[in-house]
């Protein structure tokens, strides 16, 4: 669906925006730079301001829990980057997913994600969701028709990730939209290895983005972050399937959410049930870093970009080297993929393949000087991992291959240092 | 006119240029999106004439609820519809027959009705459709950034504290120079 409200404002370029969106001078101070509102509580003007906040009659901020200006910057921020019309930020990827879907799910439902999913994604989604009654069926990005036939009465939403951690693989985003559009149920896409610099899912019919701040967004690997971007692109009141959105809600006096905030009112559901309730806030603190890393998000991603290809191309001649899965590459099964949904770049995250197989990938990790070997990706500095031995040990060895993180896979996520210093390191360590 | 899409130096022109406000299809429910609205405007300094037949000699807000845009006793800037589609036509029509015709016909989100839209211009009149007047307020104040909206709106002036002197009220600043 058309976002025509959204369209028309989205008239700067993507670099104005990083710098500019959200974050107008402030209006009390005067202060350019927006300021960390390192407070818990905001004083009303009255007893009656105080119950239209509540009730959510006024715009206006009760408790950092809730909201906070320097948080409600960076939301501003990220819903302008991405194309959508409101954004909230919580405390981690994590938390974004929890409350994404605690604001769809009900005891019971399914929701169809695709398997090729961040390790720490697959955890959520098979154990703890698992305990609110929240069932994930499974599907494989690299074979559409499965999540046709994942299908059922009960399915809320189809979740995928656009760049996919750790395999560098590029999910048909279209093709799973044109499937979530006719069950009429939402498409969710973890954007996080992309960043709106990469890729747009909303403009391929996505309906709800999210993000681990805590990567490329922020980028400097100093913050924990996660957001939820809403795209006001899918009517939740159409099927009845989602009460919280479009019944009388009895936590507020009966207010229908969908009515009364229409295109915003997935990402006001998600901050007035799920962390009013749930309570995974961000820091003011880290809200503040990661708008200060947004404002550099193109240059930084140019260069992640060129320095990827780079040591990719170099790798894929190494001798050691079995394979090398990074879509950016020419002759990469994914390329194709790329150039529609990642144009500008296929990010700065692949797996490549030892010959060596547990035991190269154990030495090559304890070997770098460079590179940090770490859990965690999207720095300005290089990072490695052995996935089988860490990130995606607690999965069987069949789901790790099925995930793309099998015993002889280390994943780079590679920095924005000289490309030539990465590559000599890598070579020092591949022996 | 294109009404798909508005500008924001439209829509903040007519939230300046206006005053005197009839909100047809006020509720007296407190959930309700037009009472949210109602609420909202008079906080922002707009004077607000709820019209609902049900309601009409009642009290809404602190102000006298009126049968029918005719009955209002002084001249209306502006039109706020809270009806459907449909009944936008009607409302129209009637707010032609005002012996002060007013400025501008603004139909809630949801409510769009393009032959009405045809009349109030060709009587010199603008129009905004499928917009809500609390939330444009918002986006063009700064306060819908305090729900993690995207406002759309870009500039390096810093956001006007509203003349109202309430802490957690932002406004549109200076009014411009009427247009009409």
């Amino acid at each position: 669906m058309k976002n025509e409200e959204i369209d028309n404002i989205m008239t700067h370029g993507f670099e104005t925006l990083a710098i500019h969106a959200g974050t107008a001078p402030d209006p009390a101070t005067g202060a350019r730079v927006t300021p960390i509102y390192q407070t818990t509580a905001y004083v009303f003007n009255d007893a009656q301001h105080a119950a239209d906040l509540f009730a959510l009659r006024a715009f206006g901020n009760i408790y950092t829990r809730l909201m906070n200006p320097t948080t409600s910057a960076l939301e501003g921020k990220v819903a302008a980057l991405e194309g959508g019309t409101a954004a909230l930020a919580v405390a981690s990827g994590h938390s974004a997913q929890l409350l994404a879907f605690h604001t769809m799910m009900q005891p019971g439902d399914e929701f169809i994600a695709a398997r090729q999913l961040y390790g720490g994604s697959i955890n959520q989604f098979n154990h703890s969701f698992k305990s609110f009654g929240w069932h994930v069926k499974w599907a494989d990005a690299e074979d559409i028709s499965t999540f046709e036939k994942a299908l059922s009465p009960k399915t809320k939403a189809i979740f995928i990730e656009s760049v996919c951690n750790p395999g560098g693989r590029i999910t048909d985003i279209e093709a799973i939209a044109a499937i979530a559009k006719k069950a009429g149920v939402p498409l969710i896409v973890d954007n996080t290895l992309a960043t709106p610099y990469l890729c747009n899912p909303f403009k391929h019919g996505a309906n709800i983005v999210l993000h681990s701040l805590t990567k490329f967004m922020g980028g400097h690997g100093n913050s924990m972050g996660g957001v939820i971007v809403d795209g006001g692109n899918f009517d939740w009141s159409a099927s009845g399937k989602y009460p919280l959105l479009s019944e009388p809600n009895d936590s507020y006096h009966g207010l229908k959410l969908h009515e009364t905030f229409g295109g915003i009112a997935f990402a006001i559901a998600c901050r007035v049930l799920g962390l009013r309730d749930l309570g995974p806030a961000i820091a003011p603190m880290n809200s503040f870093l990661i708008l200060t890393g947004l404002e550099t998000l193109a240059l930084r991603m140019e260069k992640h970009c060129a320095n990827t290809l780079e040591v990719a191309n170099w790798l894929s001649k190494h001798k050691n080297v079995a394979w090398v899965n990074y879509a950016g590459l020419k002759d990469d099964k994914h390329h194709k993929l790329a150039q529609k949904y990642a144009p500008k770049g296929a990010g700065a995250v692949f797996t490549f393949g030892l010959k060596g197989g547990y035991d190269a990938g154990v030495s090559v990790v304890s070997k770098v000087k460079l590179f940090s070997h770490l859990a965690n990706i999207g720095d300005t500095r290089s990072l490695i991992i052995h996935p089988s031995s860490t990130t995606h040990s607690q999965l069987t060895q069949d789901q790790q291959i099925k995930a793309g993180a099998g015993p002889d896979v280390v994943r780079l996520s590679i920095g924005i240092e000289d490309a030539k210093d990465i590559i000599a390191d890598l070579e020092q360590a591949l022996g | 006119m294109n009404h798909d899409n508005y500008s924001p130096e439209y829509i903040r022109n007519v939230l300046q240029d206006v005053k005197a406000v009839a909100l047809v299809g006020a509720s007296a429910n407190t959930v309700r999106p037009s009472y949210f609205v109602m609420k909202y405007l008079i906080e922002k300094g707009y004077t607000v004439y709820p019209v609902n037949p049900g309601l009409a000699g009642q009290k809404l807000l602190g102000q006298k609820v009126y049968a029918t845009l005719a009955d209002i006793p002084v001249s209306i800037d502006m039109i706020d519809i809270f009806r459907n589609s449909e009944a936008a036509l009607e409302v129209t029509k009637e707010a032609l027959q005002l012996a002060t015709k007013p400025k501008v016909i603004w139909m809630q989100l949801q409510v769009r009705n393009d032959e009405a839209a045809e009349l109030a211009e060709a009587a010199g009149m603008r129009v905004v459709m499928n917009r809500c007047p609390k939330m444009e307020y918002g986006k063009l104040s700064g306060e819908w950034g305090w729900v993690g909206g995207n406002s759309g709106v870009i500039s390096s002036k810093r956001q006007s504290l509203h003349e109202n002197g309430r802490v957690q009220s932002l406004g549109l600043g200076t009014r411009t120079k009427p247009s009409l």
